[in-house]
């Protein structure tokens, strides 16, 4: 029987230029939202139709997350969060179609995505405050003696940021897949087993339907939390004063 | 016992950290829903803030898992 983390193995589809199934999905995944948006926004009528006010609603609501967390100028950063957002949520669900890839599966995909947040809260925030910005790690109306370890304190959370935003991502997609796999696997062993247990061999079945129900829900979640995150981070750029 | 044994047990005790994830993330919810049903038109606006808590506490349960992965396959 193949192994639950089989699913996961990248494999080189053009040699030449180390052009793998990862890049492959990572195309597509740019490509259906690149599509869907155009196809989405071609009409631009007064009334939205279908397609539109889809658009239209994620629109909305990613704007809403930045607004409410990083206020009216949080929304330059639009572009960035829009294209992180619709990035990680088509991946997330691409990949929730039997046989297909995950992109988000792999940390150094997630990795990638978390330095660029990071990277842009980092250069921004030198860019508009200065060395102002390193007031980040200094909270006000602390004790004094309390202050060097509450500033060695928030040195290590900043850093740690970029390594627990990729890493939720990716972990919880390896996690869902790896346990998708291992009750589809239960369902073919048991039905292989003998007249006896393959009786028993729905009740994994029922269970791995529910599993993926929970697993669509796991996919938009982890992109809105990535999301929300991301405009906290940029906050902090923008305004670095606690 | 042969090393690889005590990989397999570590990578074991790793995901009792999990466990306490769960504690976390359910503390988390179960506060929010107490809270949500008390006062039920303040409780749409402080539904990200749930998710922030809960994202921040799940993810120190995912460094359990990513010890036990990297014990696994290192």
């Amino acid at each position: 029987m193949a192994s639950p983390i089989e699913q996961f193995q990248i494999k080189t589809i053009i040699p030449g230029i180390g052009f793998s199934n990862a890049s492959l999905f990572m195309v597509a995944t740019v490509g259906v939202i690149v599509g869907g948006l155009l196809l989405a926004t071609s009409r631009r009528a007064v009334v939205p139709g279908r397609a539109q006010s889809v658009a239209e609603m994620l629109h909305d609501f990613v704007a809403n997350t930045l607004v409410d967390a990083a206020g009216r100028e949080g929304m330059k950063f639009f572009p960035l969060v829009f294209s992180l957002f619709m990035f990680v949520l088509t991946a997330n669900m691409l990949g929730m179609i039997p046989g297909f890839f995950t992109v988000t599966s792999h940390v150094i995909v997630t990795f990638a995505l978390a330095m660029l947040v990071i990277g842009t809260v980092v250069v921004y925030g030198f860019m508009k405050h200065g060395t102002h910005f390193l007031g980040l790690f200094v909270p006000s109306g602390v004790p004094g003696w309390l202050l060097p370890f509450i500033t060695v304190i928030e040195v290590i959370s900043f850093l740690s940021r970029p390594i627990s935003l990729s890493l939720r991502l990716f972990a919880n997609m390896l996690a869902g897949h790896i346990a998708l796999k291992v009750f589809g696997s239960f369902v073919v062993g048991l039905g292989s087993a003998g007249i006896g247990l393959a009786i028993l061999a729905p009740l994994p079945l029922i269970m791995a339907v529910a599993l993926t129900a929970l697993e669509f829900l796991v996919a938009f979640l982890q992109a809105y939390v990535f999301t929300v995150l991301t405009c906290i981070y940029l906050n902090d750029a923008l305004h670095p004063g606690h | 016992m042969d090393p690889t044994a005590f990989k397999f047990l570590g990578a074991g005790l790793a995901c009792i950290g999990m466990g306490l994830a769960a504690m976390g993330v359910g503390n988390i919810f179960g506060n929010f829903l107490s809270g949500a049903l008390r006062n039920p038109s303040a409780a749409d606006g402080q539904f990200a803030r749930a998710f922030i808590g809960a994202a921040l506490a799940e993810g120190l349960g995912i460094f359990c898992l990513v010890v036990a992965l990297v014990l696994l396959f290192t």
